[in-house]
């Protein structure tokens, strides 16, 4: 230090000191010693940025967007100081053959090092021609790229686990990035689109340690998808109470009650929407109303529709009446009680249903 | 200096999606013939069969993610409409209108501003050239065309300096292997550094743009919706406040009405003057660039509510051959009217490929026959894209942005015309100038500047709404299926930034029984039909385009991106090769 970073964020008007404070913050959302804050402002202030490859497949550019709406770090500040952004169609001023010579060249010059990200599923049905970038299917170009790569990056669903085009009946044979490289470490980032901080933060940890953060047993990082919306909703007192919305006009939705009833998937859905937010901090799907979809989840699109409430308990009307009767003393007791039988399901890797919660 | 020769840009970058230009020129490097294929495809209408038509939209929507509340607006209302259809006085709260209003024109303003920066700019700024500007002279320039209040010498010197650091180190990533120096960039280096420092300043702006998105839809890009109205209840009049309480409390409209100030702030300062600015110095622009001369705008944005076309502030219907003297209506439902054919592209009909079905009777079954990759080359005179081909009346139509600003100027719109007139003298161009990729450009512009005014009318009405007691959003009448009449069908439609958007539904005993959506880039980019007639960017094409060096193809990037491609959103019909097109079974 100082690299170029730190001059240029000097420039900004942004002190050296807050963007150590920056990373810092980042290292402690993502559960990291303290130590880990400094050593990610050094790899971060590096003289040469690191070459990073994005592959555009069976996607809608949502992920794209995504991360443009970063704010810290942010999209520009990325782009100039963090990383050499190689390859990304959206952004790229070449185009054709010139992008296509772009991303040869960075591939050859960075061969072993460059980080590869990958947004959108691969089909692999009518030998790849359902989807092609320059007269070559995807799983091809995938398969090439992949082979020089560190590491491999499968932002949203579709990279991740298949995501939409993958949904019942899988019209053109979609699988995740997972399915075909096989000798790669891959980091799942899920999400319709994931967070823009989820992105940025496993990225720079990955410019930081040169590995990736730990992960779950889906691929994706802990730091994020530890945990269930539902754990850290800021609606589960009215959860723990009983207290729902029946419709999204009622008095209980204006008043912010729980939106288990209406369909939320939150109990069931592991990403940090709760914590992290949207669009700087903003809100979030359930802050504004409508139940969790789900989408960092594998096949969450055929998880049996939106608005159905997850197993509904024999007698949903029992459970809210015997909730408010009993008061809050008892609802936070079967909050614990909730909670102890999620960590011992964890552990041994089963997955938790709504029903398993009631259940306790 | 050049033979006959076909030029292929594949990938078409700075787009959304997989698209591929072929073009044909002659000897003198004039484009003679233009195609234009789509190279990807999903299956999300089929995958849309058989469902849960109130969860059709979270599907739709992921058509495509840069215009990413389109799908799921025209989708609602699709079951919108198959409800008002069928029951007669079906609606939805003038609140969930206005705030969908609301979301709609942040929509357009975001995403023509991230177009026109950072899809379409590059093609017509040069970023290399912006380190040969004088700061102060940038500077000068910046203030005599806005207000902007970062217009100093030392921002742009700043901005310069970055750029420089960056081209310096030797990585130049997004901005490597561009045509830099070709001499088809024609501004001076002082408006390409101003142009550049305001790339940077867009990214920062929409940052916070999105942000009335996720307090209506509790994030961006996907926001979420609902059949009936919209999810995100008004929590102004309860008691609890704080963590007892929606995003749309008192702290959540502030968060809107900063916006909605900040989205007229940008348009004002800085797009609109950049627009004019940059287009005067490319005015042989506007002499090629629109082949068709037909246009379709299904209208939205009602003062009403969506079955009153009357109440739209962008209205519906045709203009045919340049004629703005005359607006033709646009019969949904008639059997020859909108129709999708497949001559040219890789779908087959049940009936043969040559005859154009209506999309309630839409079929979607694949018919594959392109090369098998990796190819070179497409075989044009066969099928060559996974995109249909719309027609109106047997006609190819252009949609968007000047599809809906001759629209308004035809029908006497008073801001479209002052502004569309203010234009044309402050350039030095006549009315048929509008014809052209720069015309296609600068409607961009314009109807961002309407919509970012018209916003603050409808915040006012919300607003006034939740003052005398209404906070209704959501229509709960008819939420449960099992209130539907056993068979209805719907229409969903809506001007997207791109054009003119349909969705159509069949619904059978509460399920999904055919969905088909006719999309604004399947208009435009769609491929040949049986008659051989050209879509709108083959036509745009083959408009008086002269390349000066095939292998760097600007040319059909300026004039491709002027009509800023989705093309996700053009393809995503399929079904597996063979097989049987889906059967929905009713339990």
């Amino acid at each position: 230090m100082p690299g170029p970073l730190i001059e240029s964020l000097a420039r900004q008007g942004i002190t050296r000191r807050t963007f150590l404070k920056y990373c810092a913050t980042l290292a402690s959302m993502m559960a990291l010693p303290p130590s880990a804050g400094r050593a990610m402002a050094e790899a971060m202030a590096a003289a040469r940025r690191p070459s990073v490859i994005w592959l555009p497949f069976q996607e809608c550019t949502g992920c794209t967007e995504s991360i443009t709406r970063s704010h810290s770090p942010t999209i520009e500040g990325m782009i100039f100081d963090m990383i050499s952004l190689d390859y990304q169609e959206t952004l790229m001023a070449a185009a054709g053959h010139q992008a296509e010579a772009a991303r040869l060249d960075a591939m050859q010059d960075n061969a072993g090092k460059y980080l590869l990200i990958v947004d959108g599923s691969v089909p692999l049905g009518l030998d790849g021609a359902y989807s092609c970038i320059g007269g070559r299917s995807n799983v091809e170009m995938l398969k090439e790229a992949a082979q020089g790569a560190a590491a491999i990056v499968a932002v949203g669903t579709c990279a991740a686990f298949g995501g939409i085009p993958k949904a019942n009946p899988n019209p053109t044979g979609a699988v995740p990035v997972s399915d075909i490289v096989k000798d790669r470490p891959i980091v799942n980032i899920p999400g319709c689109p994931p967070i823009p901080v989820v992105m940025t933060g496993v990225l720079a940890h990955y410019l930081t340690f040169g590995s990736l953060p730990e992960l779950d047993d889906k691929g994706r990082p802990k730091a994020f998808f530890g945990e269930t919306i539902h754990d850290r909703c800021y609606r589960r007192p009215f959860y723990d109470r009983g207290k729902f919305a029946k419709t999204f006009d009622d008095e209980g939705a204006r008043n912010g009650w729980c939106l288990f009833e209406l369909g939320c998937k939150g109990p069931v859905t592991h990403n940090a929407c709760a914590t992290a937010k949207w669009n700087g901090g903003t809100s979030w799907p359930v802050e504004s109303g409508h139940g969790c979809l789900g989408c960092s989840e594998p096949d969450f699109w055929d998880a049996g529709g939106f608005y159905k409430a997850l197993s509904v308990p024999a007698d949903p009307l029992r459970i809210a009446g015997v909730a408010a009767a009993a008061g809050a003393a008892v609802g936070v007791g079967l909050s614990f009680a909730n909670r102890a039988k999620k960590g011992a399901a964890k552990k041994a890797h089963q997955p938790v249903t709504l029903a398993d919660l009631e259940k306790s | 200096m050049t033979t006959a020769q076909r030029v292929v840009v594949d990938p078409v970058t700075r787009i959304e999606g997989h698209l591929r230009i072929e073009a044909e020129t002659d000897a003198s490097g004039k484009i003679t013939r233009a195609y234009s294929a789509g190279t990807m495809v999903r299956g999300i209408e089929i995958i849309l069969r058989g469902r849960d038509p109130r969860d059709a939209w979270a599907f739709a929507q992921r058509i495509c993610g840069v215009c990413t509340l389109v799908h799921g607006i025209a989708s609602v209302r699709s079951v919108e409409d198959a409800l008002h259809r069928a029951i007669p006085g079906y609606s939805i709260p003038a609140n969930a209108e206005l705030i969908r209003n609301l979301m709609i024109a942040a929509q357009y303003v975001h995403d023509h501003v991230m177009h026109f920066y950072h899809l379409h700019a590059l093609d017509w700024v040069d970023v290399v050239s912006a380190l040969k500007a004088d700061p102060k002279a940038t500077s000068a320039l910046a203030q005599s065309l806005s207000g902007y209040p970062r217009s100093s010498p030392g921002y742009f010197a700043d901005v310069q300096k970055k750029v420089k650091t960056f081209v310096e180190q030797g990585q130049l990533g997004i901005f490597a292997n561009a045509y830099w120096g070709h001499p088809a960039y024609k501004l001076p280096p002082e408006a390409n550094l101003m142009a550049l420092a305001h790339y940077l300043d867009a990214l920062a702006w929409q940052r916070d743009a999105v942000k009335l998105h996720t307090i209506f839809g509790g994030k961006n890009p996907h926001p979420n919706f609902v059949v009936g109205g919209v999810p995100s209840a008004i929590s102004v009049h309860t008691r609890g406040g704080g963590q007892d309480a929606t995003a749309l409390n008192m702290v959540g409209l502030q968060t809107v009405q900063n916006v909605i100030r900040q989205m007229r702030d940008f348009v004002d300062q800085v797009y609109l003057p950049d627009t004019l600015a940059i287009a005067g110095f490319y005015k042989d622009w506007a002499g090629r660039g629109e082949g068709l001369g037909n246009f379709l705008s299904f209208g939205d944005l009602p003062s009403e509510n969506f079955w009153n076309p009357d109440s739209y502030l962008i209205p519906r219907g045709v203009i045919l051959d340049r004629d703005l003297t005359r607006i033709h209506p646009i019969d949904l439902d008639a059997d020859n009217e909108i129709q999708e054919f497949v001559s040219h592209s890789w779908y087959r009909y049940s009936q043969g490929d040559a005859q154009g079905l209506h999309p309630f009777k839409g079929e979607t079954e694949l018919g594959y026959t392109g090369p098998k990759p990796p190819y070179q080359q497409l075989d044009v005179d066969k099928k060559y894209s996974w995109m249909k081909s719309p027609r109106w009346q047997g006609k190819s139509m252009e949609v968007g942005p000047l599809a809906r600003v001759l629209m308004l100027y035809a029908s006497g719109n008073v801001q479209a015309r002052e502004l569309v007139d203010t234009t044309l003298k402050t350039l030095d161009v006549p009315v048929d100038a509008l014809f052209s990729t720069l015309g296609r450009t600068a409607a961009r512009t314009l109807e961002s500047k309407i919509l970012a005014d018209a916003m603050q009318g409808w915040f006012d009405r919300l607003m006034a709404n939740i003052k005398a007691g209404d906070v209704r959003t959501f229509n709960e009448q008819y939420w449960e299926p099992a209130t539907w009449p056993k068979h209805m069908q719907g229409v969903g439609l809506m001007e997207a930034p791109r054009g003119g958007l349909s969705h159509w539904i069949v619904v059978d005993d509460a399920r999904i029984s055919n969905y088909q959506a006719v999309v604004p880039s399947t208009w435009n980019a769609g491929p040949r039909d049986a008659q051989g007639q050209p879509g709108a960017y083959e036509a745009a094409l083959q408009d008086n385009h002269v390349m000066h060096d095939p292998k760097q193809p600007i040319e059909i990037l300026r004039t491709i991106h002027s009509f800023d491609p989705c093309i996700a959103c053009a393809v995503h019909v399929t079904d597996p090769a063979g097989e049987e097109l889906v059967q929905v079974k009713i339990k």
